[in-house]
């Protein structure tokens, strides 16, 4: 089993971060990982976007020429990614910012208002965080468990409030992609 | 020691760093500052020697002197620092020292762009430098591999007291992926070397010097040199082979490349494709021998390269004709997608005819 992913924004939305919590996560549950950022003359609110890839098998290619899900953090990465998404893929949009018509119907769209959600936890910074546990619970490719051991590792949790804060925003995270993707289905 | 997360530019300085290397030099250049900026506070930590220097001419000499007082050095830039280095890489080879050379690849030429490209290809397989010689090129494809070959680039320069080039680019440089690193080498542990300049006292003076003047003297160094390079073909070409037992088309493709012409072949090996992958881990020595035994076989190749074909030529020395060679190249920085190279393998392989019941022969897409 090989899933790819990509998460993309702009610069400050810790759009890098995301993608390395997920692969840190993922290696921390025995997968072989590839956590691969764009780079190049980046500015503070330009483009950012990564790509993770998690397998059970050894993994050739650390591009994605389509991948599975995707995590769209504002609009101009929805222009640039929305049509990527494999046939069947999922892609996770901040709703907060990205209002623009989806106009396919071969994948399943979760929209999470992150931004909102951040500033009612009471950390607006941490928005991405509410982001990587909506794609856990829709995609089910990470537990939230597993992402609430590896948060301590990176920079999201190495003061124990910062750490108790994250956590909470991953199950808020998780908690509306599992109303949104029940209000997808019953729609 | 458990795995760790790491890109590949701090693979390459921890690497360094555990298997002896305790001098680094270098001037910065994108995309490969992460490797400065992990030897600047790693080389504190371990009592070693960090100097940004002024220049690259400045660092590649400074890697000279550490290299002939017998310590493990490195430095590392990108292209056209790389380019700057040139004539001390010519001096470490004409002195015989051992060093550690990396170039983390970005598009060319001139100042170019800071995307990943293969595109030093010719510089770092023909010399690049003037005079007479080689340098022993590796061309790791991920960041264990980057681990590995660190080391092995070391043992490597000392055993043939040779420069050794590490080849990488913008996107090994920056990529992350689980490591284990080996447990680190104690400096004072490593051999003892019976040449450096390291004091005189109590001993017979020696030199070191390149500048040979009389015709007869240097022709002697030089086919010493070239003894040496024999050997090295001899005992040290490596590569991995992937899928190649039922295959009718090989890829041939290094480094970053390879990853991606793995995950092609994948896609077309689902289509019912057979191919595989020859990825040289040696760029110079190049595994001539395995591909020319892969010709009895296989008639048809496809040289995958971020660059506007220059290891192809390699190819097609190796093969003396025996396989129809075809190229497929994207310069410039541009990544291509495993799909786009997976449109090229078939392209090529129905082009070819070698679809099952194509054509019944041993000889697969024979060009004869």
């Amino acid at each position: 089993m090989t899933n790819k992913m990509i998460f993309a924004g702009f610069g400050g939305q810790g759009v890098l971060l995301m993608g390395y919590l997920t692969a840190l996560t993922a290696m921390r549950q025995g997968k072989n990982v590839t956590y691969l950022p764009s780079y190049g003359a980046e500015v503070r609110g330009g483009t950012a976007n990564c790509t993770v890839v998690i397998s059970d098998d050894e993994i050739a290619s650390p591009v994605a020429s389509s991948p599975d899900y995707v995590v769209v953090m504002n609009n101009p990465s929805l222009v640039r990614f929305a049509n990527m998404v494999a046939p069947g893929g999922i892609l996770l949009i901040n709703s907060s910012l990205v209002h623009s018509e989806i106009k396919r119907d071969d994948i399943t769209v979760v929209p999470v208002p992150i931004n909102e959600l951040a500033h009612e936890l009471g950390e607006d910074r941490s928005a991405n965080v509410v982001m990587v546990g909506a794609l856990a619970e829709a995609t089910g490719v990470l537990s939230i468990e597993a992402l609430k051991e590896a948060l301590a590792e990176t920079g999201l949790g190495k003061k124990p409030k910062v750490l108790e804060l994250n956590r909470r925003a991953l199950d808020i995270g998780a908690e509306n992609a599992r109303q949104a993707l029940a209000k997808e289905k019953s729609a | 020691m458990a795995k760790q997360l790491m890109r590949g530019s701090h693979v390459l300085g921890e690497a360094a760093v555990r298997a002896g290397c305790r001098y680094y030099f270098g001037y910065p250049i994108t995309p490969q500052n992460e490797v400065p900026e992990y030897m600047s506070s790693r080389m504190l930590q371990v009592g070693g020697t960090f100097v940004q220097a002024e220049s690259e001419l400045a660092s590649i000499n400074m890697v000279i002197g550490a290299a002939m007082a017998g310590a493990r050095v490195m430095t590392s830039s990108s292209s056209p620092g790389i380019s700057l280095m040139q004539e001390g890489i010519s001096y470490l080879a004409g002195l015989e020292l051992p060093a550690v050379i990396v170039n983390v690849v970005r598009g060319g030429p001139g100042l170019g762009n800071i995307a990943p490209a293969q595109s030093d290809y010719f510089q770092a397989t023909r010399g690049g430098g003037h005079g007479d010689y080689r340098t022993i090129v590796l061309a790791p494809d991920s960041c264990q591999e980057l681990c590995d070959l660190t080391f092995k680039a070391f043992d490597l320069a000392d055993k043939y007291r040779n420069p050794v080039l590490i080849m990488g680019d913008g996107m090994m440089g920056q990529m992350m992926e689980p490591v284990e690193f080996p447990e680190p080498i104690d400096p004072a542990s490593l051999p003892a070397k019976d040449w450096t300049l390291s004091g005189a006292k109590g001993r017979p003076s020696r030199v070191i010097l390149s500048l040979l003047l009389n015709p007869k003297v240097l022709e002697d160094h030089n086919f010493k040199l070239v003894r040496k390079y024999d050997a090295v073909t001899r005992e040290e070409t490596d590569w991995e082979e992937y899928l190649l037992d039922d295959a009718r088309q090989v890829v041939v493709a290094y480094g970053t490349a390879a990853r991606i012409a793995k995950g092609a072949i994948k896609r077309v090996r689902q289509m019912g494709l057979k191919v595989g992958l020859l990825r040289p881990k040696t760029l110079w020595p190049f595994p001539e021998k395995p591909l020319k035994d892969l010709t009895r076989v296989v008639r048809q190749l496809l040289v995958f390269e971020m660059s506007a074909g220059q290891m192809v030529e390699d190819v097609k020395m190796a093969v003396e004709g025996q396989a129809q060679v075809h190229f497929y190249g994207r310069p410039g920085g541009v990544i291509p997608t495993p799909d786009e190279v997976a449109h090229q393998i078939s392209h090529y392989y129905y082009q070819a005819g070698l679809m099952e019941g194509d054509k019944p022969s041993k000889r697969h897409g024979g060009v004869a």
